[in-house]
Formats: structure tokens, sequence, C-alpha cells
């Protein structure tokens, strides 16, 4: 069978560019490309609904209060607690983010302030390399770096001179820890935070500088009074934004985090964050009832912090940008 | 006249010594963490680490080397990658030339980033669920979906906000010549953009060579070369982080050498993109 308007010959041709057959071509492609476009709101949707689907089961027997707040992790017993993934998810991140943020935020301030044409365009490789570098390479280099420097340097050093202070007294010997983590971490979302920094630091309208400038301000003072002021929104917003990524991520963290369900209470303690719970036993142990469903749980709510920090921001951050322009 | 002690110029040279500081501390990390890999890795790499399947005894430090991985990796990212070019690319053009400014756009670009935003942990757990819903094992093409559904996002938001940038001049000419939308996307946006969508494609190919998370569960693993979609296949990601579990040492100097071609080929694929579009940015209307 053949098509009309695609035969090969001059009649075909000559159909093929009429404005009746292009229209309709553009019709056609406007109705598949639309079809195409349902995909990704579908998806979204899909996903949270199936999440929720599958973490039914336990949540009809268990309460999920109960699961948020509980501190025991057994589930041979039944017991499916899960504060203690929940608070080493929010030490590795709220450690990572305090490491990164003043280094990225003083490197984006010099980066749209300060640095010449030729530095800014070194820079931008730069943070994309870094942005590229897989994860378990993250991890890897944690291992072989970071986490022989705490145990044999940093934490016995800390140890002795300041080891009664709370939250870096630790028994831990290891290495293996939370500040391991976190540092593997702040380094990983860091080249994200830059990017998204400077993006809101070189959008503040170049007017407002220069009349600052003009008063005689140091280019410091005009950072500080003219610059800051007016994109804390928007640095706020990229910083809750890199906490998501940081939330999120799995494979570096995993290796060198330490993987203890516990309650962690010092920089050096061992954590076991949400998505190294996932990773670590989804697709095994089946047997055991309710736990899959009890992961699923755990992801659940690993994606619902997320899309909170994510879509605040992300709503944030359009609107600081289109209201400078 | 100046007066260089006065405490506003202490101040800004105080921080201004900062802000290179933690500028290097960026840099000198980079540059550290690609110093370990290359130290720790190159020593173990070999021939046969590149060129053979692991053989008999491999994880107790005997004869072979991590192909399966390396293709296996490079089979999926690519497979991933090229599902989610067909799908992104007509989104993104959709987005920009048919849509404008409605509010379905809104709609769709707050669902791609909220997808943007799924951790690939979460992609690996759903596409484990979907392949049980329905009779599937893991398999190559378990985790090539799962790699589309993570790089699908990316290369969506990527190139859409490249199209963004395009000048407005150039579709509206086209289309005060008669041109109707689609051939503006295909004849007009496609060419002028090609770089900024070469660039997005590189993009989202590394960043899903590199992701372990996803192809854990969805793909599973194994010593065997890569040799149908339905059977489990190895990457390079997990065969790191498999090794680097071993307790011997040689297996682990593995790991780094492993870690070393995975770093290589992202490193390529980095490079190359930027190579590639300041090589096609020459063709297009400025």
């Amino acid at each position: 069978m053949k098509l009309p308007g695609f035969e090969n010959s001059r009649e075909g041709w000559k159909q093929r560019s009429s404005l009746e057959f292009r229209h309709r071509i553009d019709k056609f492609a406007g109705r598949l490309f639309f079809v195409f476009s349902i995909i990704p709101v579908f998806l979204a949707i899909a996903i949270l609904v199936m999440m929720i689907y599958k973490s039914w089961p336990i949540m009809k027997t268990h309460p999920l209060w109960q699961m948020l707040t509980g501190q025991v992790w057994k589930p041979d017993d039944g017991l499916f607690g899960f504060l203690p993934f929940i608070a080493g998810t929010a030490w590795v991140t709220l450690v990572a983010l305090f490491l990164a943020v003043p280094p990225c935020l003083l490197t984006s301030i010099f980066l749209s302030e300060y640095a010449s044409h030729s530095l800014r365009a070194f820079m931008k490789p730069l943070l994309d390399i870094l942005a590229a570098i897989p994860s378990v390479v993250y991890g890897v280099w944690g291992t072989i770096a970071i986490v022989p420097f705490i145990q044999n340097k940093l934490q016995p050093f800390i140890h002795q001179h300041l080891g009664t202070l709370p939250f870096i007294n630790s028994n831990n010997p290891t290495g293996f820890g939370i500040l391991s983590g976190a540092i593997v971490l702040a380094i990983m979302v860091a080249p994200f935070i830059i990017a998204v920094l400077y993006e809101i630091l070189s959008n503040i309208p170049e007017g407002l500088k220069e009349a600052s400038l003009a008063m005689g301000t140091t280019r410091l003072q005009t950072v500080r009074w003219v610059v800051i002021p007016q994109a804390l929104p928007g640095i706020i917003a990229g910083i809750v934004l890199g906490a998501s990524r940081a939330l999120g991520e799995t494979m570096a963290v995993l290796m060198v985090v330490g993987n203890v369900a516990q309650m962690p209470h010092s920089i050096f303690d061992a954590a076991y964050p949400l998505p190294a719970l996932i990773a670590n036993n989804y697709g095994e142990m089946m047997s055991i009832p309710l736990y899959d469903s009890a992961l699923m749980t755990a992801a659940l709510i690993l994606l619902v912090i997320i899309l909170i920090f994510n879509i605040t921001s992300t709503l944030a951050l359009q609107h600081v940008l289109e209201r400078n322009i | 006249m100046k007066n260089r002690w006065a405490g506003r110029h202490v101040a800004e040279t105080i921080f201004k010594g900062l802000m290179l500081f933690s500028f290097g501390l960026v840099a000198g990390s980079l540059a550290l963490i690609l110093w370990t890999v290359i130290s720790k890795g190159l020593p173990s790499l070999s021939w046969s680490m590149l060129t053979q399947a692991p053989q008999g005894g491999y994880y107790l430090g005997k004869a072979g080397g991590v192909l399966n991985a390396t293709l296996g990796s490079l089979y999926m990212a690519g497979g991933g990658t090229l599902l989610a070019l067909f799908l992104g690319l007509p989104i993104a053009l959709y987005l920009e030339t048919y849509l404008g400014r409605s509010v379905w756009s809104r709609y769709v670009r707050l669902a791609l980033d909220v997808l943007w935003g799924i951790p690939s942990i979460v992609y690996g757990a759903i596409g484990f669920i979907i392949m049980l819903a329905i009779g599937m094992r893991a398999s190559m093409l378990g985790g090539i979906i799962a790699l589309t559904l993570l790089e699908l996002p990316i290369l969506t938001r990527a190139i859409d906000e490249v199209i963004r940038m395009m000048p407005r001049d150039l579709e509206q000419a086209a289309l005060a010549l008669g041109a109707t939308p689609l051939e503006v996307a295909t004849r007009v946006i496609t060419r002028q953009m090609l770089p900024g969508i070469i660039t997005g494609v590189l993009l989202a190919f590394g960043r899903g060579i590199g992701d372990a998370a996803s192809v854990l569960f969805t793909a599973g693993y194994t010593d065997r070369m890569p040799s149908s979609l339905l059977r489990p296949v190895a990457s390079l990601p997990l065969a790191v982080y498999f090794q680097l579990s071993m307790p011997y040492p040689e297996v682990q100097n593995r790991a780094y050498a492993a870690a070393l071609i995975l770093t290589f080929i992202v490193l390529v694929v980095s490079l190359s993109s930027r190579w590639l579009g300041g090589k096609l940015g020459k063709f297009i209307i400025k």
C-alpha cells in the first residue's frame, strides 16, 4: 500500500510540498509530540502512586508515626524503626552542607564579582568535570584518601585536644563515619551549588552594583550591602536545591559512611542513611514479611523529603530569576 | 587619598584571600581526586584488564579483566541515551515551538524538574518493581530502561535550556516566511542548536554510565560478556564497588584500575562534548 503523498515521483513531490500537506504533517507531529510530553507528567505521578501502593501493606499494620519515630530496626521481629536512618541522612547532609556552603558561596562571589574573564572560562570546564565524575569514583577516593586521613590523623588529633566536646566525642575507630561521608558529599555537591549560585549572582542587575560602587564603596561592601541582600532568596533556594541533591546520593556515601543502624551522636560515629539502606537490602531477603514494603516506605520517605526541598527551591528560583530580568 | 589600612580595605583584602582560598580548594579537590585515582589505578591497569572478562578465580586475584563491565556499561548507557534522546528531543522542541508559555508547558517542565530530583536509587527500585510485576529478571533491558528514566529529565532539561537561549528572531523569521512550527523545529532549531543538543546528550550519557544505584537491581551482575538484552549484564560502577568490597588487595587494586577506566571514559565524554560544541559552533548563526 502506498500512502498518498509519498510516491517517489514528481507528483508525489508536488503533493508533499503543498500547503495543505505540510499543515497536515504539522498537526500530526503536534499531536504526537503532545503524547510524548505527557510521558514526564505521567511518570512523575506514576512513580509516586506506585511507591505509595507498594508501601501500603506495612502502613496498614504499623502506624506511620510509629515507624518514623521508632529507633529499633529488626525486620526479623517485625520492628521497623526508621529514625536511625532518617537521623543518619540528616546528619550526613547537614554536615556536608556545613562544609560545602561557605567555600561555594565565596567561590561563586569570587567568580561573579572579582574573577577575570579567562579565570571564569577556566572554571567552567573544571566544574563540569567535577560534576561528571561518577559517584563510585568519589567513593573510591573517599575510602583511599579521606577515611585513612580521618582514622589516623584527624580523629586522634581532635580526640587528644577537644575530646570532651559534644558532637565530636566518639569511640568509632574505623574512620568510616559521618564526617567521611560528609566530606565526600560536600565535594560532590560543590560544583552543582557553585553553578546555581553563580547564575543567581550574575543575574543581579549591573546598574545596582555600579550605583553602589560610584558611591565609593569597596567591592566587598557592594557585595555585602547590595548583592547579597538582593540575591539572598536565590542563594537560599540554591542551597536547598543542593541539599536535595545531597539527600539522594547513594553510592559514594554508602562506601564511606560505615552503615551501622544506630542513632549517631558525633560526626565520627558511623551512620546508615536512607539511600544506603535501600541499596544494601533491596532485592534480597524478600522472605521476611513486609520487608520490601518497609524498604519502599523508606524510599517514599526519602522521595517526599527530596521533592519538598526540590519543588519549593525550583519554584523559588524560577521566581527569583524571572524577577530580575 | 586612599588609606590602605582603613578597616574596609583590610576587610577587602582578607575576604579576597578567603575567596582565592576557597577557589583553590575547589580546584585542588578535583586535582586531588584525579591524582588519587590515576596514581592508584595506573599501576594495576594492564592489557588483560582492558581486554578480558573475569576468568575462574578472578575474585581471588587470578587472571582476567573488566571488559565485560566496560562493554556492559557502554551498551546500557548508549541504549539509555538513545531512548532518552528519542523521547526527550521531541518533548523539548514541543515545549518551545508548539507550546511557548502555556500552562501545559509549565506542568511538563515542573514534572521534568521533579523527575530530575528523584534519586537514582529510587529509579532502581522502581525499575525493579516494574520488572517483578511483568515477570522479568535482572537484565540488560532492565538496566537500559532504568537509565532511560534517569537520563530523560537530564537530557530534556539540558536541551530545553539550550533552545530557550536561541535568538527569537530566527524562529520568527522562519515563521514569517510561512514555515510551520514543525519545520521551524526540525530545520531551524535543531540545526542552530546542534552543539547544545550534543552537549546535553553527552552530559546524559556521562551521568548514565557513571550511575551505579539505578542498575544495581535492574541489570544485575555477571562475569560473562554481555550477549543478550534479556540476560544480566555487568557494569563498570558495580565492578568497582564489588571488587573494592573484596578482602584481597589484588582485587582491590583492580577496583582502582576499573575506577580509572570509568573516570577516563567520563573525562573523554566530557571533554569531547566541549570540543564538539566548539567545532560545530562554527556553523550556527550568531
